[in-house]
């Protein structure tokens, strides 16, 4: 019988295009701090630490070893992680089994990425196998296109409805402080006049590449309940893995067979039949904007084919029946190795009544999940009750 | 606390490193088939039936050994498909690729599973789900999928 485990507490830096203010021991810190400080406790009270990022993106190994003291590795129970796009979920998850487990009783979870210091779109080419992939590969950009034109022809989804999508989020975005893109004035037809990457993904569409870090404090539920006023208790995990190529999975968007396993499995886990009418709010690793669409049906949210309907009828905005990304999501703020930790984050926050501007009034369930690698799935449920 | 961009100093550093990646046993003899007999093989799972492209040694989904070849068609469908226009550098070479280019998820008459690769084609309009394409060989043939098929070109219908 695993123990109760719940975050008490979360930190996340400025997340931005160059933090060149900073190196990555500076930024890791940074958010470490911030989730010490929110929980009024020390790196001594710190059991164990799970760090994770997405190592080949700054360009050397082991980025964790140069800010050992900043995350508090010195001489403590660690273990580093690297899933890809998920890490930031994994880790997430590994603090929840480190503490439900009982060999731990509070642990530190974190996630970085300092984008701007290599090359990301040549580092992700690098995850397609050299023989069969990755001579065609065209980054996140091209799979990403590939992958909406399946859904596109299967749902009917449009443009303009994958355009919302990219609005709201970058609206949203103006609520949270620590968001990278946040553009009040950003319209439909912006979005659609962008710039064409691959049809039919344009600029707006995508995610942005982002420096950020972001800190999270799990604990067991005595020490939760001494620490936090109001803590985020982990109702589930999941986690549900792809086959290996891109071509395995017919659609590896539009029915993304990972992501509808591991949803299903934390439904049944947490007791949700309706996840529409049972969550509050969802935090999910969205990418692109034709990618959230297509999470809306894989995450049984509406029907198959219906997720451009339900944009359309406003029931994912701030004042819908299900928000999706009030922080802004991914579409906002994208530092890969943290960008999964930062929906488990702001899932959190809205638990936990501190989401400050993006709080949904009266959250007692959340949803975060983490995309990454070759079509892979994370999933934490958070509640409000024990 | 955010200080500005550009306040702390900077080190510029290049990498050049050359990897050499083994193909293993299985996609060796599949690209002997391609270099000699021009044929595209796949692998039947005698479990479920599925025939996969790329070949590999087991079925991810009934984790049976997979032991059978069998012949592909040189034709197929897009299952998914863009015209990218996004420059950005070759992962094989180095050099930055030339656009727009055709790119899609095919899958081969006789497949369960699908492969990327370019198709001659760039205007987006032409180019959808559900259309048939064609291997275009390219002589003389190496024993490479990227090479040996040239791209794929739309046909019919």
């Amino acid at each position: 019988m695993p123990r109760r485990v719940a975050i008490i507490s979360t930190g996340q830096t400025k997340h931005r295009a160059k933090r060149r203010d900073v190196n990555v021991r500076e930024l890791i810190t940074e958010a470490v701090t911030r989730a010490l400080e929110e929980a009024d406790i020390r790196m001594k009270d710190i059991d164990a630490v799970v760090i994770g990022n997405m190592e080949p993106f700054e360009g050397f190994l082991f980025p964790e070893l140069w800010a050992v003291e900043g995350w508090g590795g010195y001489l403590k129970p660690s273990v580093k992680f690297n899933t890809g796009g998920t890490v930031g979920t994994t880790t997430a998850i590994a603090a929840y089994y480190y503490v439900a487990s009982g060999i731990y009783d509070v642990v530190l979870a974190i996630g970085f990425e300092k984008q701007s210091e290599g090359h990301t779109q040549t580092a992700i080419t690098t995850v397609g196998d050299p023989i069969w992939e990755r001579a065609i590969m065209a980054g996140a950009v091209g799979n990403f296109a590939v992958m909406a034109s399946t859904y596109i022809h299967d749902s009917g989804v449009t443009e303009e409805q994958a355009a919302k999508v990219a609005v709201k989020a970058r609206r949203n975005a103006c609520n949270n402080e620590y968001a990278h893109l946040q553009m009040p004035d950003i319209t439909v037809e912006d979005v659609l006049k962008s710039r064409m990457l691959a049809y039919p993904v344009k600029l707006l569409d995508m995610c942005p590449q982002s420096d950020g870090a972001c800190a999270v404090v799990f604990a067991e539920e005595s020490r939760a309940k001494q620490l936090a006023p109001r803590p985020a208790w982990i109702k589930a995990v999941a986690t549900a893995h792809e086959q290996q190529y891109m071509g395995d999975s017919p659609k590896r968007l539009a029915a993304m067979r990972s992501q509808v396993a591991a949803s299903r499995r934390a439904y049944a886990y947490a007791g949700i039949t309706n996840p529409r009418k049972e969550l509050d709010v969802a935090e999910i690793y969205e990418v692109a904007s034709f990618a959230e669409l297509a999470m809306y049906e894989n995450l049984g949210f509406c029907e198959r084919g219906e997720g451009g309907k339900l944009i359309d009828a406003g029931v994912t905005e701030m004042t819908g029946e299900l928000p999706v990304n009030p922080s802004g999501g991914v579409l906002s703020t994208n530092p890969i190795g943290a960008t999964a930790l930062i929906r488990v984050a702001e899932a959190a926050l809205q638990v936990m009544g501190k989401a400050g501007k993006r709080q949904i009034d009266g959250v007692r369930t959340a949803l975060a999940t983490g995309y990454g690698g070759n079509a892979w799935t994370d999933v934490m449920i958070l509640s409000r009750d024990l | 606390m955010t200080k500005k961009d550009d306040e702390t100093q900077r080190v510029q550093y290049l990498l050049d490193i050359e990897y050499h990646y083994a193909a293993g046993e299985l996609a060796t003899r599949f690209f002997t088939e391609l270099k000699e007999a021009g044929r595209i093989m796949g692998m039947r799972c005698s479990g479920c039936h599925r025939v996969y492209l790329p070949p590999r040694p087991v079925c991810g989904i009934c984790y049976k050994e997979l032991k059978d070849w069998v012949p592909l068609s040189d034709e197929g469908i897009i299952v998914g498909c863009t015209v990218v226009h996004l420059p950005f550098i070759d992962p094989m070479t180095g050099e930055q690729r030339p656009v727009p280019y055709g790119f899609a998820i095919i899958r081969l008459d006789g497949a369960s599973t699908s492969i990327y690769h370019f198709v001659d084609e760039t205007d987006e309009k032409k180019l959808r789900v559900g259309q048939r394409v064609k291997a275009v060989f390219r002589e003389p043939r190496t024993g490479s999928l990227h090479h040996d098929i040239k791209y794929f070109r739309l046909v019919g219908k």
